[in-house]
């Protein structure tokens, strides 16, 4: 068990999705703790991107999505309709599966958040990209070339500017989504070793198939399975001593 | 490339083969011929007297033909090009999936777009030259022309809307950007080459366009000094030489001109494109 605390980022309280008919998640409860990391696993299917998503209303942009239940961030709920969603997703950004740098120079990439809200100085601009790309390790490589084409970098790379670019409107939370199923071994340990260090500073929630990585890098895991939350602890104990039959199963690979 | 020994022993292959082998050669066949003999005759009877900034019966000068044929594409373009544009972002980014008005809008421009011209000639005629009371003049042409290419821009920018990956929009939404932002900012710039694509197929159907001018634009020789006052194309300005029948050799000639001036639009649209691209990729 994880203990409720006051200090948790999130809380989600009796939540349900539905696409359309599809009853996509169950009545999940969680609560995720500040400045932690968090894994959710599970097979495909189950529910794990779609919770990632209700997390900064990415899922408003899907039509026929209808969310019943909380979702509190810092006290105040997401889903009240006063919410500014642009403000939320300034505040929980996100690092996608596939990397997707825009079409633009690398110093746009990174700048394109903080123009969005409103940051016009050139000056103030480069020290933000400058920042979020020394967060993101990547500056020594990129430094020289800020004003070529992003689409030019290896995954890895696209991948870690994703995250300078995300890092860039100073979030609080950072979601990503299965951010190394498209890389190979190499990017992976660095971005694994990356969110290691940005735990410091930020509450990171990530989504991941790979099971080894939930154990190498998070604090705590939630198991999902077809749309419900099956188990959630530390991730220690979840991956030597789980509770739920279920979980056993999907962990020593009986299934998944 | 296959040697045809390959094909032993397998008459059927060989036969498509040289079938499609022969229908590539014959299209080729087709446009060099047909370009070569339009060089062939147009370009010995290419004199000075041809571009003359007036136009008389003696010179019969294609120079104010030229000229107004720049200023009918650059206006058309310039009328056309926003709202095709912003009609496709308004159907891709803005209009919901199945809502009716998007089908009636679809099934309008797939008509509108399999029209002759002739009949946007006769609709441009009574409304904006007999009903408007513009007369014969290239701003009747201008807008008849923009009207015609109008569903040509559209389609062509709503499937390079189209085609710009949902990725690019979630990265925006996921930093906070609202939609203007992101279909301004993100989704325009990544579709710029596939809506040039439909500028520069928009540019060929204007400059070669005749039926829906002689009754808008006019036929007048010279020079269009005002947006109101009539004035004919190049392909116009050939169109009358040929009828006429008196000026075969300038209309030849004529043909020579229009030839390189496609060419070179052309040109400069895919090198356009190809920086834009290169910017943006």
């Amino acid at each position: 068990m994880i203990e409720r605390n006051v200090m948790d980022k999130f809380t989600i309280n009796d939540l349900n999705l539905y696409y359309g008919d599809f009853h996509a998640l169950k009545s999940v409860n969680l609560h995720l703790p500040a400045k932690e990391i968090t894994a959710f696993i599970g097979p495909s299917g189950c529910g794990k991107s779609t919770l990632l998503k209700t997390l900064n209303r990415m899922n408003d942009l899907v039509e026929g999505c209808k969310i019943t239940g909380q979702v509190m961030l810092d006290g105040g709920d997401i889903y009240a309709p006063k919410t500014d969603v642009n403000l939320l997703r300034r505040n929980v950004g996100m690092v996608f599966q596939k990397p997707n740098p825009f079409p633009m120079s690398i110093f746009d990439n990174v700048a394109y958040g903080p123009r969005t809200h409103g940051i016009r100085s050139k000056l103030e601009l480069e020290e933000i990209v400058e920042k979020s790309l020394r967060d993101a390790a990547i500056w020594d490589e990129l430094k020289d070339r800020l004003k070529k084409s992003a689409l030019g970098l290896s995954g890895g790379q696209q991948q870690r500017l994703c995250i300078a670019r995300a890092l860039a409107v100073d979030p609080e939370v950072l979601l990503m989504d299965e951010a190394t199923s498209a890389l190979d071994p190499i990017s992976t340990s660095k971005i694994e070793d990356l969110v290691l260090e940005l735990k410091e500073k930020y509450t990171i929630i990530m989504v991941t198939h790979n099971m080894q990585q939930a154990l190498r890098i998070s604090d705590n895991t939630a198991f999902f399975l077809l749309g419900e939350v099956i188990e959630y602890d530390k991730t220690d104990k979840l991956f030597s001593v789980p509770s739920n039959k279920k979980t056993e199963d999907y962990i020593t690979g009986r299934f998944g | 490339m296959n040697k045809l020994s390959a094909y032993k022993g397998r008459p059927g292959s060989l036969a498509l083969r040289i079938m499609v082998d022969l229908s590539a050669a014959l299209t080729v066949l087709v446009l060099v011929a047909l370009v070569g003999y339009i060089l062939y005759k147009g370009i010995p009877n290419l004199h000075l007297d041809l571009f003359q900034w007036t136009y008389t019966t003696d010179n019969v000068s294609m120079m104010p033909a030229i000229i107004n044929t720049l200023t009918i594409t650059f206006c058309s373009l310039l009328v056309a090009v926003p709202f095709g544009v912003f009609s496709a972002v308004y159907l891709v980014e803005y209009a919901g999936r199945g809502n009716k008005l998007v089908k009636v809008i679809r099934l309008t421009t797939e008509t509108l777009s399999g029209i002759p011209s002739i009949i946007y000639g006769l609709f441009g005629f009574l409304f904006f030259v007999v009903a408007l009371g513009w007369s014969y003049s290239i701003l009747a042409g201008i807008m008849t022309l923009a009207i015609m290419i109008l569903p040509l821009i559209m389609r062509t920018t709503e499937e390079a809307l189209k085609a710009v990956p949902d990725t690019y929009r979630e990265g925006s939404f996921g930093l906070g950007a609202g939609k203007l932002r992101t279909v301004f900012k993100v989704v325009l710039p990544s579709a710029v080459p596939g809506i040039l694509a439909g500028v520069i197929l928009g540019v060929g159907r204007i400059v070669g366009e005749t039926a829906a001018l002689i009754y808008t634009a006019g036929t007048v020789t010279g020079v269009a000094s005002s947006l109101l006052s009539s004035g004919r194309t190049l392909s116009v300005h050939m169109y009358a030489l040929l009828s006429e029948g008196l000026y075969m050799d300038q209309a030849y000639a004529t043909a020579v001109v229009l030839l390189i001036m496609v060419i070179i639009i052309n040109a400069i649209s895919s090198l356009v494109a190809k920086k834009v691209a290169g910017k943006a990729a």
